[in-house]
C-alpha cells in the first residue's frame, strides 16, 4: 500500500536549465551588478561568491490584478482588541500589514530583485566575451590530460607491476624472523651426512644430523620462500597534467611621482589580469618587479606598500624581465605575459633602451604585454614619453596593448578592451 | 467511533520509537500506526501513498516548479530558486517539512532533516489529512485528474524541450511568458456543457426534422414574423458572430489557443500545456482554508490518539504540540508578523469548532446550527463538509460565533478615496453575519480575481480583440500590470487589442485602454 523512495541520491541540481534561462535572461541588469561590484568592493573580494541586487524591469511577471487604490472593499482581520462598530483608523501606510496587502503574488519587493550569484558565475560574467590573445599558443588546450605517477606501494595490483624489491625485502625479514633454513645451511648439512655416511664413522651423530636434516626440511617447507604477505605493487596514481602555465609579470613605477592613488588603481588592474588568467591556466604564476632608477624583484607586499624613492628609469625593470625569464621560465614551457603600469614618466634619455629592449627581447618572449598608464583625475594628460616610446611599438600585430586609466570605475571596462577579442570589437 | 476493534490489534502501551533518528523500518511501523486510526476510526479514505525523502535542495527544486515533481522549464522558475534559495540559506525563512502532490498514487515528499516524530506528524499531515481530501473533494473530483497528472507534465516537460530544439528557446520562451501572464484567465470556473459528436449532432439534426415533419401545420406560416426577434440572425451581425465564437468567453488562453488567428500549432500546444495546469491548480485555489484545516485536524486527531494509546512517548507528542501549535498560530492584524489569515489555523479552528457543538452544544450553538449541535456524528460532519464543500461555501456554511469571537474577527470597511478606514463589524450579535459573509467572499477566488471576458472580435474585418473587466465594488485594474499583459495578449493574438472597464450594473464602460497592438508577434 505504501512505497518509500528516496530522492537523495537523484541528480542534483534540477533546476539549473531554470537557473540559466534566468541568468540570460537578466543578464544586463546582473552585467551591470557586477560592474558594479568591481568598482566598490575591495579587490580580494572580487572573487567571491556574491549577493547581488538587480532591478526586475524585464524580470516582473504582470498579471491582471486589482489595484489597491480604488473601489471599495471590505477587510475581516483578526484579533481586535479595543474597536466597536463606527471606530475609525487612519489608513496605513504602505506595507505596515494594513490589509491592503494582496496586490503583489510572489510576495516580494516589486522593485528589486535580490539573489546570490556562486563564485564561478560571476566571474563568468565579470570576463563574458573576452578572450586572452593567441590562445592557440603552445600547450595551451582546454583539456585536461592525466599521466601517471608513482605513488607509493600497495599489497595489490597487476603482476607486471610486482616491486621485486619490496618484494624480497618483505620475504627476507619474514624468513629471518621465522628462522627458516637457509639453503646454504641445507647443503652443508647434506655434505657431512654424505661424508659421515660415506666413513662410517660417528653414527651417533649421523643419526643426530639425519634427524635434524628432516626437521629442517619440514620448516623449509611450512615457512614459503615467498609468502603472498609479501608482495608488494607499485603504485599508480592518475595526476592531472596541468594542460597549462603562464606566469605573469607585473612592473610598476614606484618612484615619488606616482600616488597612492594610482598605485591602487594599478593594484586593481594587476588583480583582475590575475583573475583573469588563473581563469585560463592551471597555473599562474606571478613575478612582481617594482623600479625606480634601479629594479628590484619582490614579493606582492612590499610590491604595493612600500614606499621607495628615487629617479625613474623603465629599462632595468624590462632587462630584469628578460634575466628572470631566461632563469627561471623557459619559453617552450610557459606562456608568459606582462603587465606594466607608470604614470609615464621616464628618463628621456632612457627611450631609445626602452624601446630596443622592448622590441628586440621583451616583446617576442611574450603572449601579450599591456601597459596601462595610470593619471590623476585632475591632470590634463599631454602625452608622455613612454607613452610616444610605446605608441611606435604597439602598431601592427603586435602584443602590446596600451591604455590610460583615470578613475576607478575606468578599470574594468579598459580591461574588457584590451581582451576583446579583434573580430568582436570590429 | 469503533475504536474498540481496533484497540486489540493494537501493541498498545509500546511507544513506537524512543529517538529522533529514523530508518525505513521505523518509518514503515509509524506509518502502519498511523494508517490503523486514520483509516479505523477516521474512515479516510485515500489513495494510494507513495513516500519520498528528499533533501534541502530538492526541496527548494520541488518550491521552484510550483511543487509539481517534475515540469517544464522556464526562466521564471530559475527566479524564484534563486529568491528563495537565498532566503532560506540567509535563515530568513525554513522550508515546509513536507510536500503533497495531487496524483495517484498520491506523492508526499518529506524533509531528510525532520525527527521521526515530525515524520509522523508529517505521514498524518499529508499522507492523510491531504491525500483523503484530494480523492474526496468534489471541485477535486470534478476538475483533476489525478491518475493523468504525472504522465501529463511529462509530456508537457518533453514537449516544451522539443519545441525548444525546434523553434529555439527565445521563440518559445515568448509564448510561455505571454501564457503565464494569461495563467490566472486561463480556467474554466464553470463545468461547459460537453460537446457533442459528430454521430450525436447527426441524430440530433434528423431528430429535429422528423419532429418538424411530424407537427407540420400549415396556419403557422399565415403568422406574421416577429421583427425584432433577436435570433433572426442576419439582422444583428454583430450578436451572431458573438454567438458563433461562443463570446463572451472568460478563459482567454482557451479562446487564444481556439482562435488566435496567427499561432503556430506548437504554439496553440503551449497555451494548452498552460492553461491545462492552471486548472489543475484551480480547485486547490479555492480549498485552502479547507485543505490544509482537514490535513491539520486529521494529524491533530492521529497524534492525540497515538500518544492515548501509549505510542508516543511524552516528549515526542510534546515536540508534536509545539509544532503544530507553531502551524496554527494566528497572529493579530497589529503584529508585525501578520500578513493574512492563517488558512491553517482557520481551518483547523471551524472543524474543532463542529466536533465540539456535535458532542458539547451550547445554547447559542442550537440556535445557530439546529442540525449540527448535538447530533454526536462529527466523524460524519467532517467527512460530508470536506467532500462538498470549497472555502467560500465552508466558511458561509459552518463559521460559528464561537469561532468569531475566538479570532476577535472585526470588519474594516475601506474606500480607496476617504483617508480613513472603518470598523463596522465585530464580534458582536449584530456583526457574526456579516463578518460571515465578508470573510467567506474575502476566500471567492472568483471575487479575488478579476474578472474579463472576450466580449468581440470581428474576424473577417480588422480583426481587433476586444475585452472587458466586468468591476465588482469599483475595484479596477492595476493599470501597468494591465498594459503588461495586454501586450503579450496582443502578442499571441497577432492583432490589435482594446480593453474596457465596465460597470455590470450600468453596462457602462467607466475605464477604457489606449488599444495595444503587437510589438513583436510571436507569430
Amino acid at each position: 500500500m505504501v512505497n518509500i523512495i528516496d530522492r537523495r541520491r537523484n541528480p542534483k541540481g534540477k533546476s539549473l536549465a531554470n537557473r540559466q534561462r534566468f541568468l540570460r535572461r537578466a543578464k544586463r541588469q546582473v552585467l551591470d551588478a557586477v560592474n558594479e561590484a568591481s568598482s566598490k568592493r575591495k579587490v580580494a573580494d572580487v572573487a567571491g561568491g556574491e549577493q547581488i541586487t538587480i532591478p526586475t524591469d524585464g524580470l516582473h511577471e504582470p498579471t491582471f490584478r486589482k489595484s489597491a487604490d480604488s473601489g471599495v472593499r471590505e477587510h475581516v482581520l483578526p484579533g481586535n482588541k479595543e474597536y466597536v462598530v463606527g471606530d475609525t483608523i487612519p489608513r496605513p501606510e504602505e506595507g505596515s500589514g494594513g490589509g491592503s496587502r494582496e496586490g503583489s503574488p510572489s510576495g516580494e519587493g516589486e522593485d528589486e530583485f535580490t539573489f546570490a550569484l556562486s563564485r564561478d558565475e560571476f566571474l563568468d560574467l565579470f570576463f563574458e566575451g573576452l578572450e586572452l590573445p593567441d590562445l592557440v599558443k603552445r600547450q595551451v588546450k582546454r583539456s585536461d590530460q592525466y599521466t601517471l605517477q608513482r605513488a607509493g606501494f600497495s599489497v595489490s595490483g597487476s603482476p607486471s607491476s610486482l616491486n621485486v624489491e619490496r618484494t624480497m625485502r618483505n620475504s627476507l625479514s619474514r624468513r629471518i624472523a621465522l628462522q627458516r633454513p637457509k639453503g646454504e645451511e641445507l647443503r652443508e648439512l647434506d655434505e657431512e651426512i654424505d661424508r659421515l655416511e660415506r666413513s662410517g664413522a660417528e653414527p651417533e651423530r649421523l643419526r643426530e644430523l639425519i634427524e635434524l636434516r628432516r626437521s629442517k626440511r619440514e620448516r623449509t617447507r611450512s615457512i614459503p620462500y615467498i609468502d603472498p604477505v609479501d608482495i608488494r605493487h607499485n603504485r599508480y596514481e592518475q595526476v592531472r597534467q596541468p594542460a597549462s602555465q603562464a606566469v605573469m609579470f607585473c612592473l610598476m613605477d614606484v618612484s615619488g611621482s606616482m600616488t597612492e592613488e594610482m598605485k591602487d588603481l594599478a593594484k586593481r588592474f594587476f588583480m583582475l589580469l590575475y583573475l583573469f588568467l588563473e581563469r585560463r591556466y592551471r597555473y599562474v604564476d606571478l613575478v612582481f618587479i617594482r623600479h625606480t632608477h634601479i629594479a628590484q624583484e619582490v614579493d606582492e607586499d612590499t610590491f604595493f606598500y612600500s614606499r621607495e624613492t628615487g629617479g625613474t628609469l623603465v629599462s632595468p625593470a624590462l632587462e630584469m624581465m628578460r634575466e628572470i625569464v631566461e632563469a627561471r621560465y623557459p619559453v617552450g614551457d610557459w606562456n608568459i605575459y606582462g603587465a606594466q603600469a607608470s604614470d609615464g614618466d621616464n628618463t628621456p634619455a632612457d627611450n631609445p633602451a626602452t624601446t630596443r629592449l622592448m622590441q628586440r627581447s621583451i616583446l617576442p618572449l611574450c603572449q601579450y604585454f599591456a601597459y596601462i598608464e595610470v593619471g590623476s583625475g585632475q591632470a590634463v594628460h599631454l602625452t608622455s614619453d613612454l607613452w610616444r616610446a610605446y605608441e611606435r611599438l604597439a602598431e601592427g600585430e603586435s602584443p602590446l596593448a596600451m591604455r590610460r586609466v583615470r578613475t576607478r570605475s575606468d578599470i574594468f571596462p579598459v580591461f574588457r578592451d584590451l581582451f576583446t577579442p579583434a573580430e568582436l570589437k570590429a | 467511533m469503533t475504536e474498540p476493534a481496533t484497540e486489540t490489534r493494537a501493541p498498545t502501551g509500546q511507544p513506537l520509537f524512543t529517538g529522533s533518528d529514523w530508518g525505513y523500518r521505523d518509518v514503515m511501523r509509524v506509518y502502519d500506526a498511523v494508517a490503523e486510526i486514520a483509516h479505523g476510526e477516521l474512515g479516510l479514505d485515500t489513495y494510494p501513498n507513495q513516500i519520498e525523502v528528499i533533501d534541502s535542495e530538492q526541496m527548494l527544486d520541488a518550491y521552484a516548479s510550483m511543487g509539481l515533481p517534475l515540469f517544464y522549464r522556464h526562466w521564471s522558475f530559475g527566479k524564484h530558486f534563486a529568491h528563495d534559495e537565498m532566503l532560506y540559506r540567509k535563515g530568513y525563512t525554513g522550508l515546509a517539512y513536507e510536500i503533497v502532490i495531487n496524483s495517484k498514487p498520491c506523492i508526499s515528499y518529506i524533509m531528510e532533516e525532520n525527527t521521526l516524530t515530525m515524520q509522523t506528524l508529517v505521514l498524518a499531515h499529508a499522507a492523510f489529512g491531504h491525500n483523503h481530501f484530494f480523492k474526496n473533494n468534489r471541485l477535486f473530483r470534478e476538475w483533476t485528474d489525478a491518475d493523468g497528472i504525472l504522465d501529463y507534465l511529462d509530456f508537457a516537460k518533453g514537449f516544451v524541450t522539443e519545441c525548444e530544439e525546434h523553434y529555439g528557446v527565445q521563440a518559445v520562451e515568448r509564448v510561455l511568458d505571454a501564457a503565464h501572464a494569461l495563467m490566472t484567465q486561463g480556467v474554466h470556473r464553470y463545468p461547459k456543457p460537453r460537446s457533442r459528436s459528430l454521430r450525436e449532432e447527426r441524430d440530433r439534426e434528423i431528430e429535429r426534422i422528423r419532429y418538424e415533419e411530424q407537427t407540420y401545420n400549415d396556419l403557422w406560416r399565415t403568422v406574421p414574423g416577429d421583427p425584432e426577434d433577436p435570433l433572426g440572425d442576419e439582422d444583428d451581425p454583430v450578436a451572431a458572430r458573438r454567438q458563433r465564437l461562443g463570446l463572451p468567453e472568460e478563459n482567454l488562453l482557451y479562446f487564444l489557443e481556439k482562435r488566435a488567428p496567427r499561432l503556430e500549432h506548437w504554439q496553440r500546444e503551449l497555451l494548452r500545456i498552460v492553461r491545462n495546469i492552471a486548472q489543475y491548480f484551480y480547485p486547490q485555489k479555492q480549498t485552502k482554508v479547507m485543505n490544509e484545516g482537514c490535513a491539520t485536524a486529521v494529524h491533530y486527531y492521529v497524534m492525540n490518539r497515538l500518544h492515548e494509546r501509549g505510542q508516543l512517548t511524552d516528549g515526542a507528542f510534546l515536540e508534536c504540540l509545539h509544532n503544530h501549535t507553531n502551524v496554527v498560530f494566528q497572529p493579530g492584524f497589529d503584529d508585525r508578523r501578520f500578513s493574512s489569515i492563517n488558512p491553517y489555523a482557520l481551518g483547523f479552528a471551524i472543524l474543532q469548532d463542529l466536533q465540539r457543538m456535535a458532542t458539547e452544544p451550547t445554547e447559542e450553538d442550537r440556535r445557530w446550527f439546529p442540525g449540527i449541535a448535538g447530533s454526536g456524528d462529527w466523524v460524519g460532519l467532517w467527512h460530508e463538509a470536506w467532500r462538498e464543500f470549497r472555502d467560500e461555501s465552508f466558511i458561509l456554511q459552518f463559521l460559528s460565533p464561537k469561532v468569531i469571537r475566538d479570532f476577535r474577527l472585526f470588519r474594516l470597511h475601506d474606500e480607496a478615496a476617504s483617508p480613513e478606514l472603518v470598523v463596522d463589524a465585530i464580534h458582536d450579535e449584530a456583526g457574526y453575519r456579516d463578518i460571515r459573509r465578508s470573510l467567506a467572499q474575502r476566500h471567492d477566488i472568483a471575487h479575488l480575481e478579476p474578472d474579463i471576458q472576450v466580449v468581440d472580435v470581428d474576424l473577417t474585418g480588422d480583426r481587433k480583440l476586444i475585452l472587458e473587466h466586468r468591476i465588482t465594488d469599483g475595484v479596477t485594474l492595476e493599470r501597468s500590470d494591465a498594459f503588461a499583459v495586454l501586450r503579450h495578449l496582443a502578442n499571441l493574438w497577432g492583432y490589435g487589442v482594446k480593453l474596457y472597464e465596465v460597470n455590470p450594473v450600468t453596462e457602462r464602460a467607466v475605464n477604457e485602454y489606449p488599444e495595444v497592438d503587437p510589438a513583436s508577434p510571436v507569430a
